[in-house]
């Protein structure tokens, strides 16, 4: 486990793999993969995740379900990093012959399951997270989402399935960037509060700074660690684009590419 | 399940499920808030792995992944036009997909095969479930006749770690195998009759009707063969067609759509890739679907799926 300056760091080495892994690949969604680039690092980097690089199906490691598979990208460079495949894979996103597509899938090790389609990684969590249970593991079951994914009606089928079974091993991230594909996520339709609308189906809810990575660290670990009859909510707050001004705020940044020189140059001016 | 009587596909089929439960502590049985009186007994010895998640299919199938994905052997029970269509790209994603890379044990049981829940009407007939369940790569997909094959099905449905599709009828049906029916695996077919110059192919309820026909024909001294196709998938093209070589003409029964996938494509395509220019009648539901209520004798005879249209089939000259 890192400390919270060495953690700052690495968030900023994996935002900066993550363009890097964008030039090459221009056909991945950088905003998206920009707003999480925190959340994945406080749960890796942060002693959080229990997990066997070299064991990926290890039986009592911690289930981490992406449901948001367009924004994980980021999440590549960390696991090349824990050793779940070679560094020199990053270069080849979505290159013929790799296994690191534009949109991960499970041929790539340390993702459990398919993720490019949107609203189901939380049905599919609240499954895991009672076959954990029946089993008598002490695992967790993560699952991220990004905000919005809640307009698909299967994940409110789930959200209401794991409140009722009170899944309190299971906890759901929302990567709460506030912006779809076309607009403004309440733009389209306003979700907000969100978070009453989770404590009604018997959720309990935290919300917090997603880009603050040592207030994400303690609340991912409350939630892995206090023993609770509910599965937990934590809303990140984030910012769809985080650390490239052109992106952020821009509600139409999920399909926005960045140019080889643009990178170039954000990469050489970060800290 | 006794013998003499008739019964339910979906009975015989959870009863069997109930049995192997008994022993078997890794078999979870879900459904979205459907039931079968042999249901009742596994809500009430098997309680805590019996999940009801609602009138909610796409959850079913999500929590159904998730189960099997820890390795439990999970039965996802629901209303067959539902549980194939309101969830099929939960089936695709999480299932089909999914199933290449790991063993996902997941047993889709839907009940109400074509027009079996009869007057409900259209939104309950189910006739486009083997068309789009046999696209699906990496899932195996079940048909069968009587409550006999289904209740042998269960067996197989625990040992082989990969996601089905098994379509019930609604409605209570006679047996028409033995007890202890012991089903070839290796072809996905059974021979009823043995193939003459023509020969009935049909699935599931349809087999009842190719029987009674067969005997018909068998008693004015014109033999007909009945093949009662109880998987669509995987299909074993090379037995079925070594079956019929000496058939002139083959008859497609099903209670679907034909022509856009089903039963009667199957066997046009067995017989194309293996080069036989067997001819081939489709009966089967025409591309439209049926508001008219009435019984299921009433909509085979508006579909052209009645004994009358089966009989001018067999009958008909060569075209």
């Amino acid at each position: 486990m890192k400390t919270i300056p060495e953690l700052h760091a690495k968030a900023q080495w994996v935002r900066r793999e993550t363009l890097l892994i964008h030039k090459k690949a221009p056909e991945t969604r950088i905003a998206s993969s920009l707003s999480c680039v925190e959340i994945f690092t406080a749960l890796f980097y942060g002693g959080i995740i229990d997990c066997k690089p070299d064991d990926p199906s290890w039986e009592d490691r911690d289930r981490f379900i992406i449901s948001k598979g367009h924004g994980a990208v980021c999440f590549y460079p960390i696991l090349a990093d824990l050793g779940y495949f070679e560094k020199s894979e990053l270069a080849r996103v979505s290159k013929p012959g790799s296994f690191l597509g534009a949109i991960p899938d499970p041929i790539v090790p340390g993702f459990e399951t398919v993720n490019g389609s949107l609203g189901h990684g939380l049905g599919v969590g609240c499954g895991i997270a009672l076959g954990l249970r029946a089993k008598h593991k002490e695992s967790k079951v993560f699952v991220l989402m990004g905000d919005g994914e809640l307009f698909e009606g299967a994940v409110w089928e789930a959200i209401m399935f794991a409140g009722e079974r009170r899944l309190g091993n299971l906890t759901l991230i929302i990567d709460n960037n506030k912006i779809c594909l076309l607009d403004f996520c309440e733009k389209i339709i306003n979700l907000n509060p969100l978070d009453d609308k989770f404590s009604t189906f018997k959720w309990n809810v935290t919300s917090v700074d997603g880009h603050d990575i040592s207030r994400l660290c303690q609340v991912f670990d409350e939630s892995k660690k206090k023993q609770r009859d509910k599965p937990a909510l934590i809303i990140a707050n984030t910012v769809k684009g985080k650390g490239v001004t052109r992106l952020e705020g821009d509600a139409m940044n999920h399909t926005k590419t960045l140019s080889p020189e643009e990178i170039d140059r954000l990469v050489q001016e970060m800290p | 399940m006794n013998p003499q009587h008739s019964v339910t596909m979906r009975d015989a089929f959870i009863q069997a499920v109930y049995e192997k439960m008994a022993t078997n502590e890794r078999i979870f049985f879900l459904c979205a808030d459907f039931g079968a009186p042999k249901l009742d007994s596994i809500r009430r010895d098997y309680g805590n792995r019996f999940i009801n998640v609602g009138i909610a299919e796409q959850n079913l199938i999500n929590v159904s992944t998730g189960l099997a994905l820890e390795g439990f052997t999970v039965y996802a029970y629901a209303i067959a036009a539902f549980l194939t269509m309101r969830a099929y790209e939960q089936i695709r994603v999480n299932l089909s997909l999914l199933a290449q890379l790991k063993p996902l044990n997941v047993n889709l049981v839907g009940v109400g095969a074509g027009v079996s829940y009869d007057v409900s009407g259209p939104s309950h007939h189910c006739l486009e479930d083997l068309a789009i369940m046999r696209l699906l790569p990496n899932l195996e997909v079940f048909s069968p006749a009587d409550w006999r094959t289904a209740e042998a099905l269960v067996d197989y449905s625990i040992r082989e770690l990969k996601p089905k599709y098994f379509r019930l009828d609604g409605k209570i049906l006679p047996a028409l195998y033995e007890a202890d029916l012991s089903l070839d695996m290796n072809k996905g077919f059974t021979v009823l009759s043995a193939p003459t110059d023509i020969c009935l192919i049909g699935t599931g309820y349809m087999i009842h009707q190719a029987v009674k026909i067969a005997e018909q024909m068998a008693q004015m001294g014109n033999p007909v063969g009945v093949i009662d196709v109880f998987r669509l998938k995987p299909f074993n093209a090379l037995a079925f067609v070594q079956t019929i070589c000496h058939s002139r003409r083959l008859i497609t029964l099903e209670e679907a759509f034909i022509g856009n996938g089903g039963l009667d494509c199957v066997i046009a395509g067995a017989l194309a890739e293996h080069g036989l220019k067997t001819e081939i009648v489709r009966i089967g539901f025409k591309d439209k679907f049926c508001f008219e209520t009435g019984n299921r004798d009433h909509l085979h005879n508006l579909g052209g799926l009645g004994e009358a249209s089966i009989l001018k089939a067999i009958s008909s000259p060569e075209t």
